[in-house]
């Protein structure tokens, strides 16, 4: 989905999977309502600077949660007294994150199965 | 469901706020305040490009998709013209007739009447065993009136006929009397003037007219200030009081343009057993047809009792007014509409026949693009998409010929008859048209969507890849479109069947019996203004010179005159009995011709017995009467009716009549109805005034007309001249004729368009075998089978398809044929001509039509065939 930015990253971060960014969103709004730039800075510390977070696609990713519900926004004031707009989870989006994190796990899993036993075969 | 979009601006601030918050966090990182801004921005990326695609995102997308699919399918028609355009016109030609054809039946049928509140109006009348529509008789229309409470208003119309005085001589102009409270009935308000006033239609009443709205503009050059004024009719004054609105019609009244209140009854009118009247009844609320009619029969039952009124057994018949409006136009209407229907249904076949050969033919396409990552969602939306194009453009077109019809049609109705038939100015766009349209073309579009939808999930897609493909899917489309040709060919013969029986009628019609000779005859109305020939003498002197100067023009074998055209109506009728013979008061009706003594010889009438009138039985002789033998067979079985006399009861005349001769036969009424008992009496002995003057000339009758018209205004320029035609034309413009040929030529023309698209498919279907059986063809060849063989295989698979269509709309059009026989006239409905000819011209249409691929097929070149793969 999401157009790579123009200017080519030259460190190491990596763009994030197609489809995971919404998770990630949905994660990161479970400990209470945030605004767009704090739940970018969010997934970039908590992945310990190895996510790159397209802010365009972010904020679209956004737009398309609460499309379907999943959160909700309203405009109020940061701590630092800045207008922002504020996201929250819905209840739909509580059962969205539960769901696609259990999706999720299991396909790391399976992931690992096969990459980690792909390898060991290699070697007989 | 739907919230409000966000706006874009709404975005671009939440966007600046990101960057605002960004910086502050840089800055309390430790960077200065530029640096945090141009650091900030850097991290958001292009800012820009994000606002375009949120703006992007909140485009509707399915109107893209539908855009981009429309634009497709057009490429896809446009592509293949002649699949594209034979579809529409076929569409259009269906669809064309039968939303022509509903538009009359909703305005015949739906909305027959501009009246306020119309379904509480109902005819009233007696009700007889010869007619249930019998008209009353004055003074049962005042105890009716008087005695009923079922109706809050209870009114009688008559026709009449003045001669009005203009510049140029008399002129002879049709007229209704109707009773005061009559147009207050129908909830009619004249747009100029007033109405009657109470007491103008109790004997004696003031001379007052009303005009109708084409009179005061044509005859009046609708002059504002013409109320007031007075009219000269039959020499009287009468003053107009008002004029009613242009959109008043009244159906029975046809075009009558002067409206006088009943004020002056003939003696005959008073009698309770004279029956010119017919009733219209606004029912109370709550009060039905049926217990109006029952009150209303008992009313009248206690009538004949208490005025000892034996004989006749009337009692009351109450019917909604529009039934006697629309009756005659019912069955036709509701039979062109089962055509129309049919051929819509045989367009929608043929269409959907087309579709389908069609998708069989891109079924390798479809197949590529499954494999290129099509969904079947997609692949079935734009095939949707194709038939909904198609359904849109067959129902532009048809629309558009539907208009042209309706305007045709119309022009089709002769005057005349139109003026009785006013709902046909109702004819064209309304709810009820749109709405029909609406459902037609929604059923088009339903059937051309589903039909590819249908093919694509009986299919699997990517079977199309294989080379040659005859599998499971050929075999299928062959089961369907051949299905689909046996309904296509079953409904052919089932409008060709009805088409034929209603040719056979009118055929048959056209050839009754007459009992004269229609050739070269022509005739003339002629009113004579009774206030100037007062003396039953004057009129005859009128008659004879009348007779002599038409017989002594060029060309003219012979001239008569007569009361009453043949073929034309059953009626005047008079009540007779025998002399002679124990009179209980039956009701004995015949109908009464007044003629002179030329008349029937003019019209070449036959003499059984007897003779016929002289110029001899005038008022000084005895009464005499000329019967027809329908009349002696059924008042005289058995015995010489010459020198017997019938009686009849109406004052003022002899009573009685001697019989002097008997006539075979002539058509007086409708050509569809029986021949009635007739009596003829010397017009010299009946003290008439009016007479239609019948003239047999040796050439062209039609040359004599404006003669005939210019000889009568010598004799008098006082002398009504109307309705001059020849007889023939007379008898064509007869209901019974007109409705006998509009509805041959229209089924006709229905199942003329049925056939060539049942030829056309069944040809679309075995060609199509053919092509694909190339290859068997081939292999049969190569194994020895002859050309002869080979023709048999195609013809036998044409034969089946045509043999089942055949037995399949035989049997229905039986079915049809018993539901149109009201409009039969001579023929029965599983006429066995008709049928055996449907039969023969079907089976050799479709011959001819699977003849070319049969042909194809035996020319095959086996080598050829099984290289190809």
């Amino acid at each position: 989905m999401g157009r790579m930015p123009s200017q080519h990253s030259p460190d190491d971060r990596i763009a994030i999977l197609q489809g995971t960014l919404d998770l990630l969103i949905l994660k990161t709004l479970v400990l209470g309502q945030r605004h767009g730039q704090g739940i970018a800075r969010s997934i970039q510390r908590q992945s310990e600077e190895v996510f790159f977070v397209d802010h365009g696609s972010l904020y679209l990713a956004l737009q398309r949660l609460e499309d379907k519900r999943w959160i909700s926004a309203k405009w109020g004031v940061s701590e630092n007294n800045r207008k922002a707009r504020f996201y929250s989870l819905t209840a739909k989006g509580r059962e969205q994150l539960l769901e696609k994190t259990s999706e999720w796990q299991r396909l790391t899993r399976a992931m690992g199965l096969i990459l980690d036993g792909g390898s060991s075969r290699e070697e007989v | 469901m739907f919230r409000r979009r966000r706006r874009a601006d709404d975005f671009a601030e939440e966007i600046k706020s990101h960057l605002e918050l960004e910086a502050d966090e840089l800055r309390s990182e430790g960077l200065s305040e530029d640096e945090a801004h141009r650091r900030a921005r850097v991290e958001f990326g292009n800012v820009q490009t994000a606002q375009e695609r949120f703006y992007l995102r909140s485009r509707v997308l399915w109107f893209d998709n539908l855009l981009r699919d429309v634009k497709f399918a057009i490429r896809q028609l446009v592509r293949n013209p002649s699949f594209a355009v034979v579809a529409i016109l076929v569409l259009a030609l269906g669809i064309g007739a039968s939303v022509a054809i509903f538009a009359f039946v909703d305005a015949a049928l739906l909305e027959p009447l501009p009246y306020s509140n119309p379904n509480r109006l109902m005819a009233v009348s007696e009700s007889s065993v010869e007619s249930p529509r019998w008209p009353l008789s004055y003074p049962d229309f005042l105890d009716w009136k008087a005695q009923n409470k079922s109706f809050t208003s209870l009114d009688v119309y008559s026709w009449s006929g003045f001669l009005l005085s203009a510049g140029s001589g008399a002129e002879p102009v049709r007229a209704m009397r109707v009773s005061g409270g009559f147009f207050q009935a129908l909830g009619v308000h004249p747009m100029l003037g007033r109405d009657f006033n109470p007491g103008e239609d109790r004997p004696g009443g003031p001379n007052v007219v009303i005009l109708s709205y084409g009179t005061w503009v044509h005859r009046f050059g609708a002059r504002l200030n013409l109320i007031g004024q007075t009219v000269d009719l039959d020499n009287n004054a009468y003053t107009i009081i008002g004029v009613l609105p242009r959109s008043f019609s009244f159906a029975p009244g046809g075009n009558a343009e002067f409206w006088t209140p009943i004020n002056v009854l003939s003696p005959h009118e008073h009698s309770r057993t004279f029956y010119p009247f017919l009733g219209i009844g606004r029912l109370r609320d709550g009060i039905t047809a049926q217990s109006a009619q029952t009150e209303i029969t008992a009313i009248a039952k206690q009538l004949q009792r208490e005025y000892g009124i034996t004989g006749r057994d009337l009692s009351a018949n109450v019917a909604p007014l529009s039934e006697v409006v629309v009756g005659d136009v019912q069955p036709i209407l509701l039979t062109l509409l089962g055509g129309a229907g049919l051929l819509l249904l045989i367009a929608y076949v043929n269409v959907s026949s087309l579709v389908l050969v069609r998708s069989e033919n891109r079924r390798r396409e479809i197949a590529v693009r499954g494999a290129l990552g099509a969904t079947r969602a997609r692949l079935v939306k734009q095939f949707v998409t194709e038939g909904l194009l198609l359904a849109a453009f067959g129902t532009g077109a048809g629309i558009i010929l539907a208009a042209v019809l309706i305007r045709l049609l119309a022009r089709l109705v002769p005057k005349d008859m139109a003026s009785n038939m006013p709902f046909l100015d109702g004819v064209g766009p309304n709810a009820h048209t749109v709405a029909f349209s609406a459902g037609i073309a929604l059923l088009a579009a339903l059937l051309l969507a589903a039909t590819p939808v249908l093919r694509l999930s009986f299919q699997r897609v990517r079977d199309g890849l294989s080379e040659g493909g005859r599998g499971a899917s050929s075999q299928l489309w062959r089961r369907l479109g051949a299905n689909l040709v046996v309904v296509e060919l079953a409904i052919a013969v089932v409008l060709l069947a009805g088409a034929g029986l209603l040719g056979r009628s009118f055929y048959q019609l056209l050839h009754v019996p007459l009992g004269f000779d229609p050739n070269h005859l022509a005739t003339v109305e002629v009113a004579v203004p009774g206030a100037v020939y007062t003396a039953s003498g004057q009129a005859t002197e009128l008659y004879r010179e009348v007779v002599s100067r038409a017989s002594s023009l060029p060309g003219v074998e012979s001239a008569g005159l007569t009361r009453m055209l043949p073929v034309q109506c059953n009626c005047p009728t008079d009540g007779i009995r025998i002399e002679g013979r124990p009179y209980h008061g039956e009701h004995n009706e015949v109908n009464e011709r007044h003629v002179n003594a030329s008349y029937l010889p003019t019209l070449k009438a036959r003499l059984v017995r007897g003779r016929f009138f002289t110029e001899a039985d005038d008022s000084s002789m005895p009464g005499v009467a000329v019967i027809n033998q329908a009349l002696a067979r059924k008042y005289f079985p058995g015995q010489d009716p010459i020198g017997q006399s019938i009686a009849d009861d109406e004052g003022g005349r002899p009573s009685e009549w001697q019989i002097v001769g008997v006539v075979d036969d002539i058509h007086e009424g409708p050509l569809d109805l029986d021949i009635a008992p007739t009596e003829y009496f010397s017009v010299n002995q009946t003290g008439d005034h009016n007479f239609t003057l019948v003239v047999r000339s040796s050439q062209d009758a039609g040359a004599l007309l404006p003669m005939l018209v210019s000889m009568l205004h010598q004799i008098d320029p006082g002398l009504g001249v109307s309705d001059e035609a020849t007889m023939i034309d007379e008898i064509d413009a007869t209901q019974a004729a007109l409705l006998h040929r509009f509805s041959a030529w229209l089924v006709g023309g229905f199942a003329a368009m049925a056939l060539i698209l049942g030829i056309v498919g069944l040809y679309g279907v075995i060609a199509y075998s053919v092509s694909q059986r190339t290859r068997e063809i081939g292999v049969r060849m190569a194994l020895g089978a002859q050309r002869r063989s080979v023709y048999g295989l195609v013809m036998q698979q044409a034969g089946w398809l045509t043999a089942a269509g055949l037995a399949i709309g035989l049997i229905c059009s039986i079915g049809t044929s018993v539901l149109i026989r009201s409009l039969l006239f001579g023929v029965q409905a599983w006429d066995a001509v008709t049928l055996v000819s449907v039969a023969l011209l079907l089976g050799l249409a479709s011959m001819s039509a699977s003849f070319l691929p049969a042909r194809r097929a035996a020319s095959v070149n086996p080598v050829e065939a099984l290289r190809a793969e």
